[in-house]
């Protein structure tokens, strides 16, 4: 990447939202959203990874990206994991061991059902909602 | 495709114990009843807080939150909401007339936490810059970089009213305005990321989820006060975020918004980070700038102030992570959005690291002006295993307890002080009945005798004064006299101490001398710990008539000093017994005397 200008930035920050609203929207692609913050990361966010890793290539889910992101804050939850997919409400699973992360890739990314007992309220509203344009 | 609704009943412990469970059947009968199986599925989910007003029933799509659900409205529930599509509205919640205070409107009205400054976190890739600029990044320095005056910027932020988040809440565009208007050949930007408070990981979870933040506000803090030159301080001890903010320092110069020539301007600014071995005092100002320099981190008399004789002494401001964070924000949201936001005095949000006896741990970010209830019951879901609240503990080793009575008190700067606690930079510890006020004060001054730096003679000697009188009296050889002692070295440190560290050190005992006096009385008069936490007031011991032979406490005892035959009382060895309690928490029978 060269140095960008303030035109480059500009072009850039709208093409990066639109990707990512794409993903919303259309969502084309199923994403998996691990926080790794230090407090994930010590309730095991490593192995969560992992085990999705695993899990998405055994059932050769390749629409699936799997990303990190830093910690929600739901301390007592982690590690967390955030599913965004078409037909599916966006849902923060908690307490994701590798165990879980199994069935979260087996019932909700192929059968479409929630899963029981692992559902956590989001902390807050997003604050950037809204203000696209 | 998935189904048209999802019910998610709450699984907590707290709406478990209130027939969350018959709900979830109930629920499921009705759904199979009225034929929706295929459309609507009813799940169990994990503590969704608000436990005092549960049980709890969200619907999605439509985000509906319910409140204080009984099985029978199981009926109703699927009838009017999923069938007829109409929210049930006497059990919507509603927002208590005690919160009414500055609120955003388009902010959907059960959320518990608004979140400025911890936005990205959790959302973005932090090691992703392009994802931070799709979300508004690097717009405020733009906006700074081609559009607004320096004067602009700072006019913007004092109609903002931000404060630092660090602490002592000091209005930020005075900080930034006094090192503008400076003499100086160079300026610098300083970032402190020495947290240090026991409990306190607001910093950390910021630097860790979203660095770009930061690095852009240093950056827009640079062009402001005329600087170009950046230092962020941090603890070693926080090697995620570290690596984190190397990366995010490399992408940034990679893509010139750090370096020369920021976006083909004629501003160039660089960040460098500093490494601190983790000493408390570092945090302080003027020895953090020492520690930067390569001195001893030890404090120096103030003024003059940093923004006049700062880094090398030269003009310096110096801002804590998340005040840092809160200004990119304000800059593209505008001053008028922000000072929407909290209190009078108080303006915009804080972020508390919720730790101790709660259930929900973890990083909450309210209004200013939220009050501590919101914060424990609602957000926190009150305090596990059906113990009594007694108090939180706020601003660390340099604050003080809020108690029950307390408990509506809205948080802010102003209010804390009136109360003997502080802001701090945002720890709150929650403690129950079982923790023991003298106790926990002795643990906050073991801290702050460590880590007194020794330079200045209040600090140093009133510090272990204080911590001797305080180990004299957990071990039940107080006297009376003790108490008004503390005091008066207490006033004397707050008085003569030459840095923050030891004018706030004697508040942990201050503020509990004004709550818990009672409890201190009850360790110097009687010789009695009412918490049973000071184990050289207690004992335990099993009472033959009550003990069955169960063997439990034999078997949870953790130095096996417990013994005797199966079905037959048991015996506690006094000798080797180390007063932990846990075969008083154990036993199902009451044989276990605390005394």
């Amino acid at each position: 990447m060269a140095k960008m200008t303030l035109d480059d930035l500009r072009k850039l920050r709208d093409a990066k939202r639109r990707e990512l609203d794409m993903r919303d929207a259309e969502n084309k692609t199923i994403q998996v959203i691990v926080g790794m913050g230090t407090s994930g990361i010590a309730a095991g966010a490593k192995d969560t990874l992992a085990a999705f890793l695993t899990e998405l290539e055994q059932h050769g889910l390749s629409n699936v990206s799997l990303r990190q992101t830093g910690s929600l804050g739901l301390d007592h939850a982690e590690p967390t994991v955030e599913v965004r997919m078409s037909d599916m409400p966006t849902v923060i699973y908690g307490k994701v061991t590798p165990e879980i992360a199994e069935k979260i890739v087996r019932k909700h990314i192929l059968g479409k059902t929630l899963v029981n007992d692992h559902i956590y309220d989001r902390p807050a509203a997003d604050i950037m909602e809204g203000t696209k344009e | 495709m998935g189904f048209q609704h999802y019910i998610l009943v709450c699984g907590g412990t707290g709406c478990e114990s209130n027939k969350a469970d018959e709900i979830f059947r109930h629920l499921i009968r009705e759904v199979e009843e009225q034929k929706l199986d295929e459309k609507v599925q009813v799940v169990k989910t994990g503590c969704f807080g608000f436990c005092a007003q549960g049980p709890i029933v969200k619907i999605l799509p439509e985000e509906s939150f319910y409140v204080n659900v009984v099985p029978d409205d199981a009926q109703e529930l699927v009838t009017e909401h999923i069938v007829k599509g109409r929210p049930v509205e006497r059990l919507l919640y509603r927002e208590a007339d005690s919160k009414k205070h500055a609120r955003v409107d388009d902010i959907s009205f059960y959320q518990k936490q608004f979140r400025i400054v911890l936005r990205n976190c959790g959302f973005i890739n932090p090691e992703e810059i392009s994802e931070y600029i799709a979300r508004d990044g690097y717009a405020a320095l733009e906006k700074v970089l081609f559009e607004m005056a320096p004067e602009q910027v700072i006019d913007e932020l004092k109609s903002s009213g931000l404060r630092g988040r660090g602490g002592a809440g000091y209005p930020t565009w005075m900080k930034w305005n006094f090192t503008r208007g400076a003499e100086g050949e160079r300026k610098y930007v300083v970032c402190n990321a020495d947290e240090g408070d026991p409990g306190a990981y607001m910093d950390r979870s910021i630097l860790e989820g979203d660095p770009h933040s930061v690095l852009e506000a240093m950056a827009i803090c640079g062009r402001t006060i005329g600087a170009d030159k950046g230092y962020i301080y941090i603890r070693a001890e926080y090697p995620l975020a570290i690596g984190r903010l190397e990366r995010a320092i490399a992408q940034a110069k990679e893509y010139g918004l750090l370096g020369e020539g920021i976006l083909g301007s004629d501003f160039s600014f660089d960040v460098e980070l500093r490494l601190g071995a983790g000493a408390f005092v570092c945090g302080e100002e003027t020895a953090l700038l020492a520690s930067i320099e390569g001195e001893r981190g030890m404090p120096r008399p103030r003024p003059p102030f940093p923004s006049v004789k700062g880094l090398w002494g030269m003009p310096t401001v110096i801002n804590n992570v998340e005040t840092f964070a809160n200004i990119p924000v304000i800059l593209v949201r505008g001053a008028e959005w922000f000072g929407r936001i909290g209190t009078e005095e108080s303006k915009g949000t804080k972020v508390f690291a919720l730790t101790g006896k709660i259930k929900n741990s973890g990083l909450v970010e309210v209004p200013m002006g939220t009050p501590l209830r919101d914060i424990v019951y609602n957000i926190g879901g009150g305090i596990p295993d059906g113990k009594q609240f007694k108090a939180v503990q706020t601003g660390g080793p340099s604050g003080g307890v809020i108690t029950a009575e307390h408990l509506d008190t809205p948080i802010d700067y102003e209010h804390l002080q009136e109360l003997g606690s502080i802001m701090g930079s945002g720890g709150m510890i929650v403690m129950d009945e079982t923790d023991c006020m003298v106790d926990v004060t002795k643990f906050y001054l073991d801290f702050t005798v460590e880590e007194s730096c020794g330079k200045c003679a209040p600090c140093r000697v009133g510090g272990r004064k204080l911590h001797n009188i305080l180990t004299r009296i957990s071990k039940g050889q107080g006297v009376p006299e003790d108490i008004d002692k503390m005091r008066r070295i207490g006033r004397a440190m707050t008085k003569a101490s030459l840095c923050g560290l030891g004018q706030t050190a004697p508040n942990p005992i201050l503020s509990t001398l004004r709550f818990f006096q009672a409890e201190y009385d009850a360790h110097i008069n009687d010789s009695l710990c009412p918490a049973g936490k000071c184990k050289d007031l207690v004992h335990f011991e099993i009472i033959t008539e009550n003990c069955i032979g169960c063997g439990l406490c034999a078997r949870r005892c953790p130095v096996l000093c417990i013994s005797g035959e199966r079905r037959q009382p048991h015996e506690i060895d006094q000798e080797r017994c180390i007063k932990c309690g846990e075969c008083f928490a154990v036993c199902k029978f009451n044989a276990v005397l605390r005394a």
